[in-house]
């Protein structure tokens, strides 16, 4: 029966209102709903794009006249933007890639290898699970300072080139990949690093992709690390250049719209033409235990 | 190992116990492992240690003992009002945040068409960059020229009632529920996908038969929807209550903790204590506080789950 139903009923569907009038209330409140998500961008958009004297004028207004488009220019010439996106796409690039092949290294190790200590070992990785990141972010800081880390791309990108969670991920999805599809590599002689490569990683398609957008992304907008341990332009990512910008350009709202628009165009145009693998790698990631 | 062996010996010989797999398990947990241990486990250990010392990097250590936690504990009135803020955004955001994504959820889940698109709205803040976020609120909050005030000031003078928009960000009574505010902006995108996922779960024969039984749709909710989602109810819970216990960024970028500490959280006053005042055991001791926190209220949480929380049977708890 239900898959003769269209496609927006899904199978575990509530019966809807019967009458016209429920369906037209409910669009009625999803719309208010979904302006009131949508207004805090539509403000920065139009505050952007406004002059100063708009920009202090009552009633505010929803639509910049003239539209002053000049408040871009301006924004990358006060602040090195670019640099900024260089920096972000380099961290998050190296931290996503370093993250999946250590954790699917050690992952393969704890679904599909034979060893002493493994589930002793896998027990203290859970253990760690439950800790947060803020109890061992002052050792680390110290740890960087010591090795004169600070201030450098490895301050950002070693410290989370490892994930517990990312092993705990991929060790489940690891385990429920048939084992005959491994026995009969290596009948054939594959080693285990060829099973990984050849075998595990590319049945692992659909996790590989959400964990990649989760940790992208994770890595993308995170926040406090790089806060603590860059000091300088050259290694500030796109939130601390951003926090940077307006501890010196306090009011000028028009140039800090300006720059958060900079800040989230890239990521929002991504998602909206990725909108379905954005959300399951959210949420397959996040309910994996984050 | 002899037992291990001999469990194994109805396996093909090359299944059983291989000397050679364990040194290659090693080498594939390599890399894994020693960034755990130099990142986590020495950190974890180093962190407590470093909770029994007063250091300020310049000079060297000096043991205080447990002085770092006597004192927040028992004299540090910063410390308390830190708490109570943290427990106030803990019992304003996460029922909230539930709320609202359980209701969008089962809006969206009547079949109705746009689901898409509205899905693309309500979950595009949670793509987005705390920083410029808690920016725009800034700007979106601001008394004089931000978009809200005037909304309200309008709805004031438009029905002539005495409304007028609070002050938010300098009012210590209100740049708490400014916080809250945003973070269920930003947020609750996110409890709403995963409370969508577990209603599509939920069979459609549980409606049709609460229906033939006579059931208003309130009823349907209370008896079918509600038990059905109490295990994303519960996952959702601890999340958020642990997010909320984390929240540093938006109070960080949005309020600076003020106005009068009324938005300092505990993670922000770790960030104080070790890069502002830079007092690095102070701030491991507040660390420690803040995971204790976190590890009861999960505990008690799991407790209290079996109470109310519905599993299907041969589902594990």
């Amino acid at each position: 029966m239900t898959t003769t139903t269209p496609a927006s009923i899904r199978p575990g569907a509530a019966p809807g209102p019967t009458f016209k009038v429920g369906y037209l209330a409910l669009h009625a409140a999803l719309i208010l709903g979904s302006v009131a998500m949508l207004l805090p961008f539509g403000w920065m958009l139009a505050t952007s794009l406004k002059s100063p004297p708009q920009i202090f004028t009552y009633p505010p207004s929803l639509v910049p006249d003239p539209v002053v488009w000049r408040n871009y220019l301006d924004t990358v010439q006060a602040m090195p933007f670019g640099r900024f996106y260089l920096n972000s796409l380099f961290v998050a690039v190296s931290v996503t890639t370093l993250q999946i092949l250590t954790s699917s290294l050690a992952a393969f190790a704890f679904a599909r290898l034979r060893f002493r200590g493994r589930e002793a070992l896998f027990l203290v990785y859970l253990a760690t699970l439950m800790i947060p990141f803020h109890v061992t972010m002052i050792p680390n800081f110290i740890l960087i300072r010591f090795l004169r880390w600070f201030d450098t791309f490895y301050a950002l990108i070693v410290p989370t080139a490892f994930s517990v969670f990312a092993v705990f991920l991929l060790r489940q999805y690891f385990r429920g990949i048939p084992a005959e599809l491994d026995e009969a590599a290596r009948m054939d002689g594959a080693s285990s690093f060829r099973i990984w490569g050849q075998v595990i990683m590319p049945l692992s398609g659909p996790v590989l992709a959400a964990l990649t957008i989760f940790v992208f992304l994770g890595s993308w907008n995170d926040f406090l690390w790089p806060l603590v341990v860059s000091n300088s332009h050259a290694t500030r990512t796109i939130p601390v250049g951003l926090a940077t910008f307006r501890g010196q350009y306090n009011t000028d709202w028009h140039l800090l719209m300006a720059g958060s628009v900079i800040a989230l165009l890239p990521v929002l145009l991504v998602y909206v033409f990725a909108q379905k693998r954005f959300v399951e790698g959210i949420t397959l990631s996040g309910m994996g235990g984050r | 190992m002899t037992a291990s062996t001999s469990s194994h010996s109805s396996l093909p010989r090359w299944r059983r116990y291989q000397p050679d797999q364990q040194w290659e398990a090693y080498l594939f947990l390599l890399p894994s492992f020693a960034g755990f241990l130099i990142f986590v486990a020495i950190p974890v250990v180093a962190s407590l240690a470093l909770s029994l010392f007063e250091w300020s990097l310049l000079s060297p250590p000096e043991f205080v003992g447990f002085k770092n936690y006597t004192q927040l504990l028992a004299s540090d009135l910063v410390f308390r009002k830190v708490l109570f803020n943290t427990f106030y955004f803990i019992v304003t955001i996460v029922p909230l945040q539930l709320a609202f994504g359980l209701l969008l959820a089962v809006a969206l889940n009547q079949g109705l068409r746009g689901l898409e698109v509205y899905r693309l709205i309500y979950f595009m803040p949670v793509v987005t960059t705390i920083v410029a976020a808690a920016l725009v609120f800034q700007w979106f909050f601001n008394r004089d020229f931000g978009i809200l005030a005037a909304a309200i000031w309008e709805l004031g003078s438009k029905t002539g009632l005495p409304i007028r928009p609070p002050d938010w960000l300098n009012d210590p009574d209100w740049a708490k529920p400014a916080v809250v505010i945003l973070t269920l902006w930003k947020n609750t995108g996110f409890t709403m996908v995963i409370y969508l996922a577990a209603l599509q779960g939920v069979p459609a024969e549980l409606y049709d038969a609460a229906k033939v039984d006579g059931a208003s749709a309130w009823q349907r909710f209370r008896s079918v929807t509600f038990p059905m989602v109490s295990p994303t109810t519960f996952f959702l819970m601890v999340i958020q209550m642990i997010g909320a216990f984390q929240l540093f960024s938006e109070a960080f970028v949005m309020t600076q903790g003020g106005p009068a500490q009324a938005t300092l959280t505990i993670v922000y006053y770790i960030y104080q204590m070790a890069f502002e005042f830079q007092r690095m055991g102070r701030g491991a001791a507040v660390a420690w506080v803040l995971f204790i926190f976190i590890f009861i209220f999960t505990l008690v949480q799991t407790r209290l789950q079996r109470r109310w929380v519905h599993y299907e049977a041969g589902e594990d708890s």
